[in-house]
């Protein structure tokens, strides 16, 4: 099951996250889980929250580039080598990891963001191999 | 429609109009003006030294400089008492330049903007809004009186509060749009995000855009944003010559027509001063061949272009001078290459995940200038690459173009100030 995550293009410039922040506070969107991953002179912010489309329109009017892309949150458990287990089944199918980050919850698992290309081959690859995934409002 | 007669002289006609005219303007600026008197006797030529076009040559040029020098009105060639209304350029590098005219000037630049405003497709049924400055600033009142004198119905909306300007748009009707290039664009973006969509919610079928360069790139940035079918024509003035109307685009798109029973033109070397042949490109050289007031003679404009005495196929047989290059003033110079600042706007216009707005910076670290551009992202992504690519894909471009390695710097939209009158998209930090 894919989930929506919101992607926002960011400059390194002081104050830019500060606002993206502010105009989801203002729409009482909540944040799960994020990633930042820069260059020197830009950033790509990847937002997991409660409203995602929310979220989204409410950035896009506030004049930030954003747009929502489908990831999978997959549930990990709490054993060593349990994410290279999954890493190695996604590999095994030739489907590639774009990115991935991890999601901070509670309990006796673990979950990660991951973004994979060639997106109904990797669901089916999860469902088959008893890979759990997760929509954000399961969280 | 063809607004005046002189628009479709022969050659020959218009020759001898032209040269009956230069004969009596230079007579006269010698007789009243003492600035160019001076000028003339330091020169050795005299009035009667002008018996041919050809001779214009021997006129000494008219600068910038020396408007400022006679500030504020040591160039005009008539009594004080004569002069009906007092124009001014902004001044912004020093003491302005000021423009007088006679009640017969004004008759003149009037015939001259109603000649442009029919040549971009404008008749009384019109409902022209300007979106100029008025003020000092001749490009308002000069398309005005212009566009009145055909009988469309003038909207003086001036330029600022752009959400105003489109409820205008939409009650009046508006079917003409005066305004720069730039906030043309601006306007469109502002009536999307009020959810009015341009092309099907208002009226405006023709644009007349003048003050600032329109790029082919540009112009198709503006059918983009107004509509396919709107047309969309540039016309060329100054105030120093009298303000717009010196020049228009006809719908041939083919250069600007330039009222030349009433501006005698030439191309310079910009660099020798020599007289170059017609199709070659270089500065623009004006003589004001009809004016009282302040009948500037050969006026460096400091814009780059080339000439064309080929009759046009709309029917008018005047000079066209193609559409501007560049201003001489706007060149940079960058690790010694010439830049236009209208080549870096064709290279943004030409990528399509770039907004149409951009600024140029221009720095020195140690002895080596840093170009850089900042563009504004105008497709949403999620990946790295794709953001690479665009930053590539215009580096690269720029480079072909100019010959120069510049830096991208991509912003979210909205983020670059935006202008309503002329764009100063320019910032040159070095220290000279």
């Amino acid at each position: 099951m894919v989930t929506k995550q919101i992607s926002v293009f960011i400059e390194n410039r002081k104050g830019r996250l500060g606002e993206i922040l502010d105009v989801l506070k203002e729409k009482d969107v909540n944040i799960l889980s994020m990633s930042l991953a820069d260059t020197a002179e830009y950033g790509l912010l990847r937002i997991i929250s409660d409203k995602p489309q929310e979220g989204k329109t409410a950035l896009s009017a506030a004049g930030f580039s954003s747009m929502l892309t489908d990831v999978f949150i997959l549930k990990v458990p709490h054993t060593p080598g349990a994410l290279q287990n999954i890493l190695r089944i996604i590999s095994e199918e030739e489907i590639n990891v774009e990115y991935m980050y991890g999601l901070s919850v509670g309990g006796d698992d673990a979950s990660i963001v991951v973004k994979t290309s060639d997106l109904e081959k990797a669901d089916a690859t999860f469902e088959k191999h008893g890979i759990e995934t997760m929509s954000f409002c399961e969280i | 429609m063809i607004w005046s007669k002189e628009e479709t002289l022969t050659r020959a006609e218009m020759e001898a109009l032209q040269l009956e005219r230069l004969k009596e303007t230079v007579a006269r600026v010698y007789a009243k003006v003492p600035y160019y008197r001076a000028k003339m006797d330091e020169k050795g030529v005299k009035p009667q030294d002008i018996q041919s076009l050809a001779d214009l040559s021997k006129l000494p040029f008219t600068t910038k400089q020396d408007m400022r020098d006679s500030y504020p009105f040591g160039l005009f060639a008539v009594e004080q008492d004569e002069i009906v209304r007092i124009h001014a350029s902004s001044g912004t590098t020093g003491k302005p330049t000021v423009v007088g005219y006679t009640r017969g000037d004004l008759d003149t630049w009037t015939d001259c903007v109603s000649r442009i405003a029919c040549m971009g497709g404008a008749s009384h049924k019109d409902v022209a809004q300007i979106c100029f400055g008025y003020g000092m600033f001749t490009g308002a009142l000069g398309l005005h009186y212009g566009l009145e004198k055909i009988g469309a119905a003038i909207v003086p909306s001036s330029t600022g509060n752009s959400e105003k300007q489109l409820m205008y748009m939409q009650d009046f009707k508006t079917s003409l749009l005066v305004a720069t290039p730039s906030y043309a664009l601006r306007l469109a973006e502002v009536a999307r995000g009020l959810g009015i969509e341009p092309e099907k919610d208002l009226n405006v079928k023709i644009a007349l855009v003048g003050s600032e360069l329109l790029t082919d790139a540009m112009r198709e940035e503006m059918h983009l944003a107004w509509g396919r079918d709107v047309k969309i024509t540039s016309n060329y003035g100054m105030s120093e010559l009298m303000g717009p109307g010196v020049s228009g685009e006809c719908l041939e798109h083919c250069g600007m027509h330039i009222n030349e029973d009433y501006f005698l033109p030439e191309i310079i070397d910009s660099e020798t001063g020599e007289v170059l042949p017609a199709g070659e490109k270089g500065e623009l050289v004006i003589t004001c061949i009809k004016k009282e007031g302040l009948p500037l003679i050969r006026y460096r404009t400091k814009d780059i272009t080339r000439l064309f005495y080929e009759p046009c196929a709309c029917g008018r047989t005047t000079c066209r001078m193609e559409n501007l290059s560049g201003r001489s003033d706007d060149m940079l110079k960058i690790r010694g290459v010439n830049v236009f600042p209208g080549q870096i706007e064709e290279v943004v216009l030409s990528i399509p995940e770039l907004g149409p707005h951009y600024e140029i910076i221009v720095e020195r670290e140690g002895y080596t200038d840093k170009l850089t551009v900042r563009v504004e992202l105008n497709k949403e992504t999620d990946s790295f690459a794709e953001l690479q690519r665009i930053e590539s894909a215009t580096r690269n471009k720029l480079k072909v173009i100019l010959g120069l390695d510049a830096k991208i710097r991509l912003e979210s939209p909205n983020t670059l100030q935006r202008f309503e009158g002329k764009a100063k998209r320019i910032k040159d930090l070095r220290k000279v």
